[in-house]
């Protein structure tokens, strides 16, 4: 027991039950997100949502729509603009027992709480020699917004995979933002959880029963044999319309969804590299020291005598975030880079 | 109740009395060249013009111009994101700053910081800061750079106050209490301006911070003194500020200013408003600070007609119209230029694994 509450006895998760992702229960990936968060908050009264303008604005993005409704005041809580206060409260709530979601408006934000996020929340447990964990969620938009300039338009993911003890997850749909979230609620570990603001609005099938996707398993997308397109958030689309772009000239490409990024499936990219033989990584973050950079070092450590090309990243360019429209778009991954990096693969 | 200790100015001998009718005439033309610049860039962000987060000031101009107005021209300014007035106070030319929202080569920043971060370097004024509270350290470091170069370097006598912006959600950010225990401890000389219009996006100050009624409190737990001013007048502001600002200077200390004002538009371009009524919106535009102004100035003064109003604002309209055909038929940055340059001022090899760091185009306003 890594909290101070006596634990409460919840069903097992049962993760082999995988409703179908083919449907008509179209609904956006936010009221995906509302409804995993609802759904563990029935269950669970130790769960709560804090953050700022979660309540009576319905959520900046409005995720939380609806929420503070049907949970109250109690459990749905508005703060102010105190990212490194309500991090840190969330986690000794979470030492004690509780189970915060905790709502960063962008993860950009999260960087004015680093020390609760970096240097207590991951560390609390091996710090206290395996007294206190923090269970606690931390989610938010991640990425960039659309012309939100240098400072709000972070992807954290590399920065903060870099740290151990924290899990992170970054889910590319509809369907797979509800069962992971569900599943991150749900760990006794502290986790990281980035979705996107341009794709909150995205919709698809996502099964009204309740579902959990196990961590650390990579999506097949597509499946072909010339190369492995590893990515994951929500770069998975522009490798997505790479390869039906590439299958045109009749490349056919494995497109593998990463979803979580700690633990990183490593397998399964092994797996396709050694039928592939070629890999391309596409990362919106900044090439340097990058999830990119890991993916293709585990890759050269774990498969080097299976590649017939060396392993190729796409990654957003490596300058600061720029603000006009036309400069943002060259920075960014997109479709024609993809393309050409996965011809250059192929092609040699 | 005001916890101000500098005392109210006695009757008929405001500090405001003191000003010419040019500089007041100059405040007015300020003001309303604001408002207009506001109402193109709303304009502009609906046609798709600007992108990203864009935040109206319309409504607050009298605590820029005011506060600006009150402290010379090479003192340093720093502000967070709703930054359009700031600039403009400042002396921005409306075409860099409108180009900048535009994304053009031609902006402040060359298009590479947009609405939320305007800086001007030969105006002094140190940015737009996206951050909440990411301005106030600066501010403190502001203050501690010209008192340094005063006593230390001893290249000048000149005594400077820095003027730091911040919203009144900012009040509760972390980063603001190091900063004014900092400017407190080390007697640096910035005034922290809240400019505080009742909201932080859709929560009211009192849903956002402890004492709402009594701001200048936390500064006194610092030991900062601080005022509380009306900012829907420009002259109310300049009449409480500048003997406050004046004092800051000279003693070489911080102070904090509880500026109350009111946003006549949404949080930012994307807010439906349903945390306050229209009825309190329609108090506070009643209350109009550039109605105020020109009331004042007709009925007061006497040194502006109808006709001359008129004609002020027929100007401005003008030259915002210029300034947004400026920023529409300016050129987007090159993105060999552009996307790789100002990273580092030494783009040396090695520094990135693309390769690719050069230097670009001279900055428009240097
Ligand atoms: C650290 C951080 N958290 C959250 C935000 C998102 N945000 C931008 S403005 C804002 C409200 C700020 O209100 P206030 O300080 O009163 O300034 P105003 O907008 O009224 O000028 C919020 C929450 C941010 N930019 N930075
Ligand atoms: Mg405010």
């Amino acid at each position: 027991m890594t909290t101070t509450l006596d634990p409460i006895e919840l069903p097992e998760i049962d993760f082999d039950h995988a409703p179908s992702r083919e449907g008509n229960r179209e609904i956006q990936f936010r009221e995906a997100l509302r409804e995993a968060m609802s759904e563990e908050m029935r269950r669970d009264k130790r769960v709560f949502l804090m953050g700022e303008e979660v309540a009576e604005y319905n959520g900046a993005y409005k995720v939380s729509q609806g929420m503070l409704d049907e949970f109250g005041a109690e459990r749905i809580i508005d703060t102010p603009i105190s990212e490194n206060g309500f991090a840190g409260l969330g986690a000794a709530a979470a030492m004690y027992g509780l189970r915060p979601i905790i709502e960063f408006m962008s993860w950009s934000f999260s960087l004015v709480a680093a020390d609760q996020i970096l240097n207590n929340v991951p560390k609390m447990l091996y710090m206290s020699g395996g007294q206190w964990g923090c269970p606690i969620v931390f989610r938010g938009n991640d990425g960039a917004g659309g012309q939100l300039g240098s400072t709000h338009s972070w992807c954290v993911e590399g920065l903060y995979s870099n740290v151990p003890g924290v899990k992170i997850v970054i889910p590319s749909n509809p369907y797979d933002a509800k069962g992971l979230l569900k599943t991150a609620i749900r760990d006794d570990d502290p986790v990281f959880f980035l979705e996107s603001e341009r794709m909150l609005g995205d919709k698809a099938h996502v099964p009204e029963e309740e579902y959990y996707i196990p961590f650390g398993k990579a999506r097949l997308v597509r499946e072909g044999d010339a190369c492995t397109l590893v990515s994951f958030g929500r770069p998975v689309h522009f490798c997505v319309q790479a390869a039906g772009r590439l299958a045109e000239e009749g490349i056919e490409v494995d497109v593998l969804d990463m979803r979580t990024i700690r633990p990183l499936d490593i397998d399964s990219v092994i797996e396709s590299v050694k039928k592939t033989n070629r890999i391309v990584v596409v990362d919106q973050c900044w090439p340097f020291a990058s999830v990119a950079s890991e993916v293709i070092t585990q890759v050269i450590e774990r498969a080097f005598d299976w590649l017939d090309h060396q392993p190729l990243r796409v990654n957003t360019e490596d300058v600061p975030t720029p603000y006009a429209k036309n400069l943002e778009a060259a920075y960014q991954p997109n479709p024609d880079r993809i393309v050409a990096a996965v011809k250059k693969a192929v092609e040699a | 109740m005001s916890q101000a200790t500098t005392s109210e100015p006695a009757a008929g001998k405001r500090p405001s009395d003191g000003l010419s009718d040019e500089t007041l005439l100059k405040w007015l033309y300020d003001m309303q060249l604001i408002r207009e610049f506001e109402t193109r860039t709303m304009q502009a962000y609906q046609q798709a013009k600007i992108g990203g987060f864009c935040h109206i000031y319309s409504g607050q101009e009298a605590c820029a111009v005011g506060t600006i107005g009150s402290v010379e021209h090479d003192d340093p300014v720093v502000t967070a994101y709703r930054d359009h007035g700031h600039a403009l106070a400042r002396g921005m030319d409306p075409k860099a700053c409108m180009a900048e929202m535009f994304g053009k080569i031609t902006g402040c920043a060359k298009g590479k910081g947009g609405s939320m971060h305007m800086f001007d370097k030969p105006n002094h004024l140190y940015g737009g800061h996206g951050i909440v509270g990411a301005q106030t350290p600066l501010g403190a470091g502001l203050a501690f750079a010209t008192k340094y170069e005063r006593e230390v370097l001893k290249t000048t006598d000149k005594k400077r106050v820095c003027l730091c912006y911040l919203g009144d959600g900012a009040l509760n950010q972390g980063a603001f209490h190091e900063a004014q225990n900092l400017a407190g401890l080390f007697s640096l000389p910035v005034i922290y301006i809240v400019e505080n219009n009742g909201y932080s996006m859709g929560t009211s100050i009192a849903r956002g911070t402890t004492m709402p009624d009594q701001l200048t409190l936390k500064a006194k737990g610092y030991g900062i003194e601080g005022l509380e001013i009306d900012g829907m007048s420009v002259l109310d502001v300049y009449d409480k500020f500048k003997p406050f600002a004046d004092a800051c200077r000279d003693e070489q200390r911080p102070g904090f200013v509880d500026l109350k004002t009111y946003r006549y538009q949404g949080h930012s371009m994307s807010d439906p408003q349903k945390y306050r009524t229209k009825d309190e919106v329609e108090e506070f535009k009643n209350r109009d600070s550039i109605a105020n102004l020109v009331d004042h100035l007709m009925n007061k003064r006497e040194c502006l007609s109808e006709d001359e109003w008129t004609e002020m604002q027929k100007e401005i309209r003008e030259r915002v119209k210029e300034a947004v055909k400026f920023a529409e038929e300016s050129d987007a940055p090159g993105v060999e230029e552009e996307l790789y340059s100002d990273v580092m001022v030494n783009p040396s090899k090695n520094m990135s694994p693309i390769g690719k760091y050069i230097e670009g185009a001279k900055n428009p306003l240097l």
